[in-house]
């Protein structure tokens, strides 16, 4: 559809505002994303006998999600501020069913990767601690778990935390951007295990990460050609770029881990490929949506076009 | 929880409200708005709103820019051609018998002139205000009134709001830590406490011209119908309603608008919709997505390979 040549605005204003969020945001949907991919390949080496990969799935979720976590809060401004978002619970706003989200999973998830470092020291404690790291990592199972469990509503709710705003592309994506972000989270979480865990049992993390490249390529593949104009900031300037970068590291990412995954320098490569790539898609979203709120252009003109189609708002 | 789309008669009472007063609102005829801007000087005055910049914009006469964090009304000055007047339209020329004046060269029909579009715009507390329904602690409220209130005690900062208006009115206060209330969302809360105590809100007592005029939202829209009427009779053709209609994209507005052009000539959205329309939809997909998320991750680990 070709828009309307001509619109006008008041002097080249905005209409809508651009949200006043900075890296911290897309820092933390790529964190989200990696803590909860992480900690599904935790629970299920944990359960299937791969104790390399579970270490390796249980401390990298207790990272990412610690630094999200940090993140939210430097948002914020204050700690005390965090503890203030768990005074209601409204399923209207994604961000306080994240909040809930996270006091949730986070703490599942900081419990199974302590117990992780502990067994890691157990040898060089002391007595007197034997008792209580014992009972830490017999809780490790269930809280890896039960922590598993949720995080894949960690890892797609921050699409909805997105697209339920009047920022132009991101509201217009909203059917596709949960498929790009739980595939952009697989794939982040797929490649930072493949290249920390031994390759003889890393093979579901090559899965993960191909399987969720290729949802991620997809996914975006459906949202740009559906959107029409709005999603040209996907395309120019500083978000475009990154959107360009995010494709080719993930395809490189795929298609090496295809084809070298299996070496350790093939997987260390592919999957840092992978984990760049997810971090160009999520800053290439975020980006192209301020820019998309900045421009008064694509808030206008599909709103003209929507009313000149006669199909009304409200119906 | 209330309803998130679509007409709603009583807001304040979907909201849970067990005395709630009758919906006020504001009407702000532009066609009689002379750009005095005493609506936002009273504003800021009543309301104890930090400056915000003196700066000169340079694109119109209009220097305070938009609506925002320390601005909660605004008056746009519009400068647009206008087509020359008709011949024998008793339309005057100012006499300048001793220069020529500028454009006298070109040939009469390609003359313009020149008219001024005033409108004092304001927070439009709709029926269904997404500002209010993503705010994760509960600071925005539906007051008795109908209206739309930020607590600023109980906002965190999020910046969720900000984003989600599909006006561009809700904005985080910026500047120094001496500045009141900085890092918190701020905007018009028609007058809350002046409403409480039976007056009416600052900008419409300032208003010279009653352009801003204050009351009850369905007597206001009885009224505003009529003067539109009333302008189309008159000849204006281009006049027209904004916000008036509860079939709208926002359930209707608490304030209402008689413009003279198209919406967006104003900097507003010529058809706003409240993203919280389409959020059950959107919880459904990443539902959607998290399911196929834990059978995808599930399934890379069956099979023989390690």
């Amino acid at each position: 559809m070709v828009p309307d040549a001509t619109f006008t605005s008041y002097y080249g204003r905005p209409v809508v505002k651009p949200s006043p969020w900075e890296a911290d945001i897309p820092a933390y949907l790529f964190l989200g994303g990696l803590a909860g991919g992480s900690a599904l390949l935790g629970a299920g080496g944990d359960l299937t006998g791969r104790p390399a990969l579970r270490r390796v799935g249980r401390l990298a979720s207790m990272g990412a999600i610690t630094v999200s976590f940090a993140a939210l809060v430097h948002d914020l401004g204050k700690p005390s501020r965090f503890v203030n978002m768990l005074r209601v619970a409204k399923p209207t706003s994604p961000m306080s069913m994240g909040t809930w989200l996270l006091s949730v999973f986070g703490p599942l998830a900081a419990l199974a990767g302590t117990a992780e470092a502990v067994d890691a020291m157990r040898d060089s404690l002391p007595p007197s601690l034997q008792g209580p790291a014992r009972l830490l990592i017999r809780l490790s199972r269930p809280a890896g778990i039960a922590g598993a469990i949720v995080a894949p509503a960690v890892a797609s709710y921050t699409a909805v935390l997105l697209a339920d705003t009047a920022t132009p592309t991101w509201n217009e994506a909203r059917n596709e951007l949960p498929y790009v972000f739980v595939g952009s989270a697989a794939a982040a979480s797929g490649g930072l295990a493949m290249m920390l865990t031994p390759g003889d049992q890393a093979g579901p993390a090559r899965r993960l990460a191909v399987g969720g490249a290729l949802t991620d390529l997809a996914a975006a593949h459906v949202m740009e050609t559906r959107l029409g104009m709005v999603a040209d900031p996907l395309h120019t300037g500083a978000p475009g770029q990154l959107m360009r970068a995010s494709k080719t590291l993930t395809t490189l990412g795929a298609v090496g881990t295809l084809l070298a995954g299996r070496t350790r320098l093939g997987s260390v490569l592919s999957g840092a490929c992978l984990v760049a790539g997810s971090v160009c898609t999520r800053f290439g979203i975020f980006h192209a949506g301020q820019e998309s709120a900045r421009d008064p252009r694509y808030t206008v003109v599909p709103q003209r076009e929507r009313i000149a189609q006669g199909r009304s708002a409200g119906a | 929880m209330g309803s998130l789309s679509g007409p709603l008669q009583d807001p304040a009472a979907d909201a849970g409200w067990q005395d709630p007063q009758p919906r006020k609102g504001f009407f702000t005829d532009t066609s009689i708005c002379i750009g005095c801007k005493a609506c936002e000087v009273a504003c800021k005055e009543w309301n104890a709103i930090p400056e915000d910049g003196l700066a000169m914009l340079g694109s119109s006469y209009d220097n305070s820019e938009a609506l925002g964090a320390s601005t909660w009304r605004h008056v746009a000055f519009i400068e647009q051609p206008a087509p020359a007047a008709a011949p024998g339209s008793g339309r005057a020329s100012l006499p300048m018998p001793t220069t020529q004046r500028p454009g006298d060269a070109l040939p009469p029909e390609s003359r313009t002139d020149f008219r001024w579009l005033m409108s004092s715009d304001v927070c439009k507390h709709c029926t269904h205000a997404a500002c209010l329904d993503v705010c994760p602690t509960g600071a925005l409220f539906r007051t008795e009134f109908g209206t739309v209130v930020v607590q600023d005690d109980v906002c965190n900062g999020c910046g969720y709001c900000v984003p989600a208006c599909p006006f561009g009115v809700i904005e985080r206060r910026e500047g120094d830590e001496h500045t009141k209330n900085v890092g918190i969302a701020q905007k018009c809360t028609l007058c809350y406490d002046r409403l409480g105590a039976g007056l009416t809100p600052a900008c419409a007592q300032a208003c010279p011209t009653e352009s801003i005029q204050f009351g009850d939202l369905d007597e206001l829209r009885e009224r505003a119908a009529a003067r539109a009427e009333t302008l189309r009779s008159q000849g204006v053709a281009e006049a027209r309603l904004y916000g008036a209609s509860p079939e709208d994209g926002v359930g209707g507005s608490g304030a209402l608008f008689l413009l003279l052009d198209e919406p967006e000539v104003y900097g507003l959205p010529p058809d706003p919709v409240v993203s919280t329309r389409d959020l059950p939809q959107m919880w459904k997909q990443a539902g959607i997505a998290a399911l196929g998320l834990l059978a995808g991750a599930a399934a890379t680990f069956l099979g023989g390979s390690r």
